[in-house]
Formats: C-alpha cells, structure tokens, sequence
C-alpha cells in the first residue's frame, strides 16, 4: 500500500483544485454571455420575451442546482448523445449563472431613475443608444459589487458538480478520503482551499462597495 | 429524439416521494428554527458581546460563507468521526444546515442591526432598559422586520440547498429521486418530477415566511 503524506494529500487536492477553477471560469463567463442576452430581453421592449425571461429566472432561482445538474446530465442524454459530465456539469452551471447574473443585473439597470430614459428618448436616442451612453454608464458601478460576490457563488457551485461525477476539488477530496482513510484532514484541506478561492472574491466585492460607495449615495 | 416519457412509475413510487417531502421539510424546519436563534446569538455576541467572542464570531462567519455547503456536509458527516465526533446522518445534516444558516443569518441580521440608528441604544437606556432589553425590544425586533424578506430568501436557499443532504444519505426528496431511478431507470422524469415538487415547495415556503412576517411584525412604523 502507498502511503500518503500530508503534502502527497495537499498536492493532489491542488492538483485538482485547477478543475474547479477551469470550470468555474466557464460557468462566469458563458454565465455573464447568457445573461447579457437576457437582460436585453427582459429590459427591453418585448411583452412575450420579458415574460419568458422572468420564468426562466423563477425557474433557475426556486430549484436545487443539484436537480438542475441531473436533468442536465440526463436530459442531454435523452437526445442519444453520450454526455461526459464536463458538458452537463458546464450546460447546468452556464444556465444557472445566466439566471442569477440576470437578475443582479436587472436591479441594477431599474435602479437608474425614469427621468434618465425619458431624458435620453427626448434627445431622439434609440434603445441601444440609451443603453450604451446613458443607463449603462450608471448601472456598471452598482453592478460591480454584487456581480464579483455572485462570482463567490459560482466556485461554491462547482462544488456539486462532483455529484454528477465531474472530477474537480470536491471530487478528489472523496477519492483522497478513500485512499488515505484520513477525511478529517482532507476535507479541512478542500475547505481551505475553496476558503483561499471564495475568500479574497469576496473581500474585494466588499472593498469595490466601499469604494463605489453605491449603497449610501442616496441617503 | 425518439424517447418516450414514462412516468407510469409514479403508482409505486409515489409513497416515497412523499416521505422525501416530509424529510425535506423537516430539516428545513428545523434547520430554520435552529439557524435564526444561533444567527441572532451571532448577531448580539458581533454588537455586544464581550471582545473574545466577537473575535471568534468573524472567522466563523467567513469559513462558512466562503466554502460549499457540500463541503461542510461532508466535514461533519465523515471528517469529525476522524476525532470522535460520530453522527448519524440526520443529526449530521441538520447540524450542517443550522451552522451554514446561522452564518448567513448573522450576516443578514447585522446588517439590519447597522441601519439602527445610533440614538435607539441612547433611547433605550435612558428608559432604564437594561442593555439586553434595548439590544431585544428597540434593536433587534426592528431590525428583522427591515431584513425578514433577505432572512426569507436565504431559508429557502438552505432549503434547495438541503438536496444535497441525500449524498450522506439522508433519505430526502432528492434521495428518493436517486432511488426511484435507479430503480425505475427512468432517470430524467424522475428528476423532472422531484425538480417540480422542489419549485412548488420554494414557491409555498415564499409565501409562508411573508405570512409569517406579516404575523411576527404587525405594521409598526420603524422607519
């Protein structure tokens, strides 16, 4: 039998660490693409894609992310094609970013007064005029800090992605216990190391408040 | 895409979802119950408890608010018997979930509790309260009033969240969508049937909680 030390544990929990950051950054982004379509849909000026929007943020807010990933892993599958989790585990966590980021973001653009619109339409300014000189402008700084808090949420996410048999920290972390039948330091290592990912994200969302100092403009 | 649903299934398996439901329910309750009163002790030990324990407050809010709730499940459930600390798995996930929501809470609370003026604890005093009157009466009651609907929405987070509970096997809805589809192998209508019990199950809990808060804090003006 092998025998792990510490810093065999340590290397390898690092070693996978790269996955739930690879996918992670996947998730955000294609997240972020996702949401800025629909934000555009449900700020804009069609009743039926406004609607569609507002249930598919329902949807993706009132259901586990666990369910989502399953009937993602699943229900590819149902169209013949032999899923490898990577896809269903990236398909899931894209949609699921998509609704959250649409949401913040949709505070942010409604948080910007009438008077803004009104003003811009009377300068004969079109939608995606207004929307790039004038509302976009003021939404980008309220939008900052809750959008890298969220982004806690995504590496937090990726977590369950270990569920559906995607190998990334948490994965290793079960694998490691197994190996070494020593779970009490695994897992205190896999919190760590999610804690050093989560925990300077965080921090800066708080200090990117202060600075922007959004909260307290008004008062 | 020649598949054909089949949720014939549901006459034998329905029984199973049901005691899902229930379990699901009773750790959020319970967890819910548990994590606002550890969430207001945080709260009073962060405004007036003594310095030590608010220094111990801070790094317990952070570790839990900075790592997966999957991590934390699994850290008590198969971590702490590594130092002696054995549980099964019920206890296991409802200790994983009043801790997970009792940092949240603390947070959420605090919060309420800043936006208390500074002349309320002056106000209260020179009522003759006693500091733990003030922090209960004018500070704290107040204060959840103003965050109820944030302390609602992270309930029911906890409670989409408890899904993964099923992992340490505890016999929740999730557990018996697992169940019914290794069973039935009709895996994505399983899932899509226990996904719709979870949105409707977050739906009715959003309407409780207002409720609740309708109840707990009857029109006071605050503000």
């Amino acid at each position: 039998m092998i025998q792990f030390t510490t810093w065999d544990i340590l290397r390898n929990l690092l070693y996978a660490t790269r996955w739930t950051i690879l996918l992670s950054l996947v998730s955000f982004i294609g997240g972020g693409l996702l949401g800025m379509v629909l934000l555009y849909l449900r700020t804009g000026r069609r009743r039926a894609a406004r609607i569609f929007v507002k249930y598919y943020v329902e949807l993706f807010q009132g259901t586990p992310l666990l369910m989502q990933l399953f009937l993602a892993f699943f229900g590819l599958g149902l169209f013949g094609i032999d899923v490898p989790a990577w896809l269903a585990a990236g398909t899931a966590l894209i949609l699921w970013s998509a609704a959250f980021l649409t949401e913040i973001w949709r505070g942010c653009v409604e948080s910007v007064v009438k008077g803004q619109w009104e003003a811009s339409a009377s300068l004969g300014m079109g939608y995606a005029q207004q929307m790039r000189h004038v509302i976009l402008p003021q939404a980008l700084r309220v939008a900052v800090p809750p959008t890298v808090g969220f982004s806690v949420q995504v590496v937090k996410g990726t977590a369950l992605t270990s569920i559906i048999g995607f190998v990334e920290l948490s994965k290793a972390g079960t694998a490691i216990t197994n190996a070494t039948f020593e779970p009490f330091t695994v897992y205190g290592f896999v919190a760590l190391i999610y804690f050093a990912l989560c925990w300077p994200l965080s921090k800066s969302s708080q200090m990117l408040e202060r600075k922007l100092n959004v909260a307290h403009r008004n008062h | 895409m020649r598949y054909h649903f089949d949720f014939a299934w549901l006459g034998e398996y329905y029984p199973m979802l049901i005691k899902g439901v229930g379990i699901t329910l009773e750790l959020t309750a319970v967890g819910a119950v548990f994590g606002i009163a550890l969430a207001i002790a945080c709260a009073w030990a962060r405004a007036l408890g003594p310095r030590w324990l608010r220094l111990l407050i801070v790094p317990y809010v952070e570790l839990i608010r900075n790592t997966p709730f999957i991590v934390q499940l699994f850290f008590i459930f198969f971590g702490l018997p590594g130092i002696g600390i054995k549980l099964g798995e019920m206890p296991a996930a409802n200790l994983a979930m009043v801790i997970n929501l009792g940092a949240y809470g603390c947070e959420i609370i605090r919060a309420g509790i800043q936006a208390t003026p500074r002349g309320q604890f002056e106000a209260g005093a020179s009522l003759a309260m006693t500091p733990f009157q003030t922090f209960w009466h004018v500070i704290l009651v107040p204060s959840l009033q103003r965050i109820w609907p944030a302390l609602s929405s992270q309930i029911i987070i906890v409670m989409l969240g408890s899904a993964v509970v099923s992992q340490i096997a505890a016999e929740d809805l999730t557990f018996a969508a697992n169940f019914i589809q290794s069973r039935s192998f009709r895996a994505f209508e399983a899932y899509f049937v226990s996904t719709t019990i979870y949105l409707l199950l977050a739906i009715i809990l959003r309407q409780l909680l207002s409720g609740l808060g309708r109840v707990l804090f009857p029109r006071r003006s605050v503000r």
